[in-house]
């Protein structure tokens, strides 16, 4: 749970800065992201569309789509920097070392191959093992992650699955190589609440029991509550609060999050009104000055039109707002 | 209880045939394939209140949705809005039509990209012959620009102009056009993010309350429902399984397939807990499981379950809950 240790963390992101050249100018799509994942830990990364979540997971893995580019800033994979690697050294680390999940499970798998084959063959891209070993692994794996009578369910094409069991599939071939960090990319989006719970429970106990690190990206505060350790907040391409899940859920600093948990409508009970922000994300032609945030906060400030925030301690967590500087 | 329903959906049922073309079945020697998509579903709602259905996928609940509105026939059933009922070949009167609207979930695919805003409010108004001329169609516009939080002066504009939440409210405004009084909304904010959904459900509230709307509410998500409805029917693979005021559904869930949605929500108030992970998934609707169809996920099912469809008594369609039986 605490960053503050001695081994370094699985993956930590400084000031990282991805643009996006264009006819109309560069595009600054993430502005100085900054944020560490230790060991065992699942961190949450929460925002409303355009805020940059899913765009983060694409710069850590290197799959940005051109014209996106990391401008400036580093990506550090258990200490070693990772973003001015090689396509080809970028390559190796993907799929051994980190391991990735997509929000729509039948378009990450293959329909032409059947999922054993599929599997068989990350394995034995990462691991030096035979074919047998591979084939005994991936039923191992299957059976992990809750496919019944996977002996046999291994010969089966990807279309002969219900959404649920392929989520399992990409979550199997996912921690195939035992990577250290898993990146989520709204994993249950696509699936029903009942069978939701399921995955997100198969999830959280395999990377318990593995030590593995997460980068949870999702839109969804209920998911997160439930599953993540600490929570970063975006807007506009910046993490605006950062810190323990508890903290950010029930009682979070700054304005934007604060409206965004007061949106959310809570089964326990029926408030009068929904808690609503005004207005919506600025597209990324147009962001404000200084906090990007100010033209629809209730407690902006003159010098929020000018200077931008950056995030600092406090509580256990930290916050980018004028409001909670120290000394305020 | 007295005064007699706005909406009323009896007995409603919807079959698709989804057999292959006859040659191939004819060479593969497969029989014709049907599909139950609803299956003796019955209701009714007051005027003024917002009766909502949930359900996962593929529990029917759009199709009621259509089927009530007219847009798609049903295969058997009566349907009725304010006493008049739904002709099977002809549809609503005319007259009825004017009030009854529909809202749908992606904003982005129900507003004609090539017309103006103005012409998309004002389309409803021409069609019903509201307007005298084209002044007064302007003026009602403007009005019901500004009723949705918009401001008049987007009557000009392009859809593609306006974001996800602003084309809803568009929706809406067009909606309200023909001074509709029941309006089913399937999925409205479904398509939003969470502080955009916020404005549209404030927004449809406080329309309700000031035009005393009567609501069909579709959606999947619970704690929306609960933040709208006044009754509840909630569905599973096509059948309505448990009906009850929204107090009384979240306070005292007592069909065991909604006591479990109710679980396997996440929640914010479930930091740190851990929710119940549920057994099983929907099963596939064109070979639905026999008697109750929720008797392979279900705790407490026995024999019965197997072989009897539970009838809808007292707002739940459960044996186990009529017998009193506990795990």
């Amino acid at each position: 749970m605490t960053s503050q240790s001695l081994t370094p963390p699985v993956l930590e992101l400084r000031n990282l800065v991805v643009e996006f050249v264009t006819r109309h100018g560069t595009l600054r799509a993430l502005d100085g992201i900054s944020l560490s994942i230790a060991p065992g830990e699942v961190l949450g990364v929460v925002g409303e569309s355009g805020a940059g979540k899913s765009l983060t997971g694409a710069a850590v893995i290197g799959l940005l789509e051109p014209p996106g580019r990391i401008a400036s800033g580093e990506v550090l994979l258990a200490g070693q920097r990772i973003d001015h690697l090689p396509m080809e050294d970028l390559r190796h680390i993907r799929g051994k070392r980190i391991g990735t999940i997509f929000q729509d499970p039948l378009t990450s798998l293959d329909p032409l191959y059947r999922v054993g084959e599929q599997l068989i063959e990350t394995i034995r891209t990462h691991l030096p093992v035979s074919e047998q070993e591979a084939r005994a692994r991936a039923i191992a794996l299957l059976a992990e992650v809750g496919i019944p009578a996977s002996e046999k369910r291994i010969d089966g094409y990807p279309h002969e699955f219900s959404g649920g069991m392929r989520q399992r599939v990409v979550i199997a071939l996912a921690l195939a190589a035992e990577p250290e960090l898993i990146i989520a990319d709204e994993p249950t989006t696509a699936l029903d609440v009942s069978v939701q719970a399921q995955i997100i429970a198969v999830l959280k106990k395999l990377c318990r029991e593995r030590g593995t690190a997460v980068m949870l990206i999702t839109h969804d505060m209920g998911v997160i509550a439930e599953t993540a350790d600490r929570v970063a907040v975006m807007y506009a391409g910046r993490v605006i609060e950062i810190g323990p899940v508890r903290d950010v859920v029930k009682s979070p600093k700054h304005p934007y999050a604060k409206g965004l948990m007061g949106s959310i409508p809570a089964l326990d009970e029926r408030p009068e009104r929904l808690l609503q922000i005004e207005g919506a994300m600025p597209r990324l032609t147009a962001i404000p000055q200084g906090c990007a945030f100010h033209p629809r906060c209730p407690h902006v400030m003159p010098r929020c039109h000018e200077a931008r925030p950056v995030l600092e301690a406090v509580g256990a967590g930290q916050v980018a707002c004028f409001l909670h500087e120290v000394g305020q | 209880m007295t005064t007699k329903p706005m909406v009323s959906v009896t007995h409603a049922r919807k079959v698709f045939d989804v057999s292959q073309p006859w040659l191939e079945r004819a060479l593969s020697g497969q029989d014709k394939q049907m599909l139950v998509a609803v299956d003796d579903v019955s209701f009714a709602i007051k005027k003024g209140e917002t009766f909502a259905l949930v359900g996962e996928s593929g529990s029917g609940k759009s199709t009621v949705a259509r089927m009530v509105t007219g847009l798609l026939p049903a295969t058997s059933g009566t349907f009725a809005i304010d006493d008049v009922p739904l002709d099977p070949k002809h549809g609503y009167p005319l007259a009825l039509r004017r009030r009854l609207q529909m809202i749908f979930q992606d904003p982005y695919a129900s507003l004609d990209p090539r017309w103006r805003v103005g012409q998309i409010i004002a389309e409803p108004m021409k069609a019903f012959g509201l307007a005298r001329n084209e002044d007064e169609e302007r003026v009602r516009v403007s009005h019901l620009l500004k009723l949705v939080g918009l401001d008049p002066a987007d009557a000009v504009k392009f859809p593609h102009q306006f974001s996800g939440g602003q084309r809803q409210r568009i929706a809406i405004a067009r909606a309200l056009a023909s001074d509709a009084d029941v309006i089913v909304c399937d999925e409205p904010t479904s398509a939003l993010d969470v502080s955009v959904q916020a404005q549209i459900l404030n927004l449809m509230k406080d329309l309700q309350r000031d035009l005393s709307l009567t609501l069909l509410f579709i959606s999947h998500n619970l704690a929306v429902v609960r933040y709208m409805a006044d009754v509840i029917g909630v569905m599973y693979l096509g059948r309505l399984v448990e009906v009850a005021r929204v107090e009384t559904l979240f306070a005292q869930p007592r069909h065991p397939y909604t006591r479990m949605l109710l679980d396997a929500v996440p929640d914010l108030a479930m930091t740190g807990r851990s929710r119940q992970p549920v057994q099983g998934e929907v099963p596939n609707p064109i070979s639905p499981p026999s008697g109750c169809t929720f008797h392979p996920r279900c705790p407490l099912a026995n024999s019965r379950c197997q072989k009897e469809v539970p009838l809808m008594i007292d707002g739940v369609a459960c044996h186990a809950v009529q017998e009193n039986r506990k795990t």
